[in-house]
């Protein structure tokens, strides 16, 4: 086991690696003077020079290189262009707000997908079987910013159901915050849903066709425990297998929906630094999201290879 | 070349143990039976025609502004209505599709172009190359889709062409894990062997040999991925960093129309729509592909 975990550790660090030069790239590889990007045209020469310094630009690539990730590794992602802040202490001040996004997006997600998946595993080739899979296909392809906006149109507008935009925190109004999160939650979790789904059912129906489903037929057990109960537990494994994928799609959804719904979170925050070309915030997002996912598709690995012994035994035979 | 050499190897029919290749017509009536796939490829090919007669069939300048015709909702004259401009949505839509399929094309096709190459050159060689090309793409899988090619666009600069290249580079590491994995498993096959001991170069064995067996997941790829490149452009543009006013976008116009939400509601619709049938077709034709190439699929 402890040389499983070494191993897959070791594996990480490349990729910790390339995932901290493409961020460091994403500032110097902009075209033209960077210091003059961050600033603006109109800006004093002496505020020029100052930035110049600040971010290294008088000194050598790779040096300027390990002083930033120098930094990084302490915790110090820089400052804000526009309001000054430290970036780390906004990106964690927003933080809790995705996440509650986040998961309210999976369970609308897990809620639709888990009973539809199973649904047209079970009842294979069967109206159920086709309704889904199309219903799922039409889910990835519906982009989610106009469901969204299409949402709002039908829910806000016109029957008034719902509150249009906005966030309340829930320790605040909680009655609120819940409304306010129902059109993000199911915007969010609409295209996630399809894709859970579409693992769930190939999955189930892989884990139909195995020996030990036929034998808990062949004890008489009758269809609906053998689906629940023996063969959704195996059938579940891919699921979760990529919840790193499944948080890199909420992460990068969240940045359409924080914005249609004036969400405070880290996605909204990604596209106002972009538009005010606040870098090193752009930077900050980047990398805490990448990190989030490296970290997350280790956890998974590392949950797995403690659970099952197969993935530790491949591991060694490989 | 490759037949010849297999079978003079294995003693069996040419194919071996690679997937037996079928014809344009048997596969064409393999795709056909899937209706669904059908009436996707029928709808992107009516609107790759309305791309290329935009001229013709757009009935106004999708560009000319007429402030006496400013939110008129769907009437006779302007069968989706006008937008805040004055501008006919229906012609807009029409030459909106021009901009959708370039960005879906170009995006993939930059992908492909990097990616297809690394793939091929990391699966056959191994070694070190491999071990930096799959850590290198590890990381890129990492960053979350839009997060990247949003970060991208930003570093590269608000516009249609620099959209394009930043969606290209965030798909070329699938391509690269694609073509590498169908590389890593065909390099092993009798027909690489027999043509190495007919004395072909790794060059001509990569190209000539290899390429043409993993073609075939490549544009099942492709053709999903353009889909995925189209809202990811349309995304980028309902941003405002995708295509810059007034050229018509699908993703631009619904940026706009959410001012506009509660009085002209049509000018969210159509473009929404519009999208989502594209995608939408593009789907289902890529999934008929995949299921017509891989006939292991049609059991599933």
């Amino acid at each position: 086991m402890s040389r499983f975990l070494v191993r897959r550790l070791l594996l990480t660090l490349p990729v910790l690696f390339f995932v901290s030069v493409i961020v460091f790239s994403l500032i110097s590889l902009i075209p033209g003077d960077p210091a003059r990007v961050l600033l603006g045209e109109e800006v004093s020469t002496d505020a020029l020079e100052v930035l110049r310094k600040q971010l290294g630009l008088d000194r050598p690539l790779h040096i300027r290189y390990l002083y930033w990730l120098g930094r990084i590794v302490k915790g110090d992602l820089g400052k804000s262009v526009r309001d000054g802040r430290p970036v780390l202490d906004t990106l964690l001040q927003k933080l809790p707000t995705t996440i509650e996004l986040a998961i309210t997006s999976l369970i609308v997600a897990w809620a639709i997908a888990i009973p539809a998946g199973v649904l047209a595993a079970w009842k294979r080739r069967s109206a159920w079987d086709y309704g889904a899979t199309t219903v799922a296909l039409a889910g990835i392809s519906i982009p989610n910013f106009w469901l969204g906006i299409m949402l709002i149109y039908l829910l806000a507008v016109n029957l008034r159901l719902l509150p249009p935009s906005g966030y309340v925190e829930p320790w605040i109004d909680l009655s609120r915050n819940l409304r306010l999160m129902v059109m993000p939650s199911i915007v969010l979790g609409s295209a996630l849903a399809a894709l859970v789904m579409r693992i769930l059912r190939s999955s189930l129906i892989e884990v139909l066709g195995t020996d030990y489903v036929r034998t808990a037929h062949a004890k008489g057990l009758n269809d609906r425990t053998v689906v629940l109960k023996h063969a959704m537990k195996n059938a579940m494994i891919p699921v979760v297998t990529i919840m790193g994928l499944q948080l890199s799609g909420l992460l990068g959804g969240a940045i359409i929906t924080e914005t249609i719904f004036a969400i405070p979170g880290l996605g909204r925050l990604a596209v106002e630094s972009i538009l005010t070309r606040d870098y090193p915030m752009v930077q900050g997002v980047v990398l805490f999201a990448a990190l989030a996912v490296v970290i997350t598709n280790l956890a998974v690995d590392m949950i797995y290879a403690s659970l099952d012994p197969r993935i530790r035994l491949e591991e060694r035979t490989a | 070349m490759r037949r010849s050499a297999d079978a003079i190897l294995t003693g069996l029919p040419a194919g071996g143990a690679t997937a037996p290749r079928y014809g344009f017509g048997y596969l064409l009536r393999r795709y056909a039976r899937n209706r669904l796939a059908l009436i996707g490829l029928w709808v992107v090919l009516l609107i790759i025609g309305l791309a290329i007669f935009a001229p013709w069939i757009a009935p106004h300048n999708p560009i000319k502004t007429n402030f006496e015709n400013l939110l008129k909702p769907p009437a006779s004259t302007h069968i989706m209505g006008t937008d805040d401009l004055g501008r006919d949505i229906l012609s807009r839509i029409i030459y909106g599709t021009r901009t959708s399929l370039l960005a879906g094309v170009i995006s993939v096709g930059i992908a492909v172009a990097i990616g297809l190459p690394l793939g091929l050159l990391a699966g056959f060689y191994r070694g070190r190359l491999d071990d930096v090309l799959m850590r290198l793409t590890d990381a890129m899988l990492s960053f979350p889709f839009l997060v990247l090619a949003l970060a991208m666009a930003a570093v590269l600069g608000a516009g249609l062409d620099r959209a394009m290249i930043a969606i290209g580079i965030v798909f070329t590491p699938g391509f690269v894990r694609l073509s590498r994995g169908q590389v890593l498993s065909e390099r092993e096959q009798n027909y690489v062997e027999a043509a190495r001991a007919s004395g072909a170069g790794d060059g001509r064995i990569i190209w000539r040999h290899i390429l043409p067996n993993i073609v075939s997941p490549v544009l099942v790829q492709a053709s999903l991925s353009t889909a995925a490149a189209i809202t990811a452009e349309a995304a980028l543009s309902f941003l405002g960093l995708g295509t810059q006013p007034p050229t018509p976008s699908w993703g631009s116009m619904l940026n706009i129309a959410q001012a506009y939400l509660g009085s002209a509601p049509w000018m969210a619709l159509w473009p929404g729509l519009a999208i989502f049938i594209t995608v939408l077709s593009i789907n289902l034709t890529g999934d008929g592909l995949r299921e017509a190439l891989d006939p292991r699929l049609r059991s599933v």
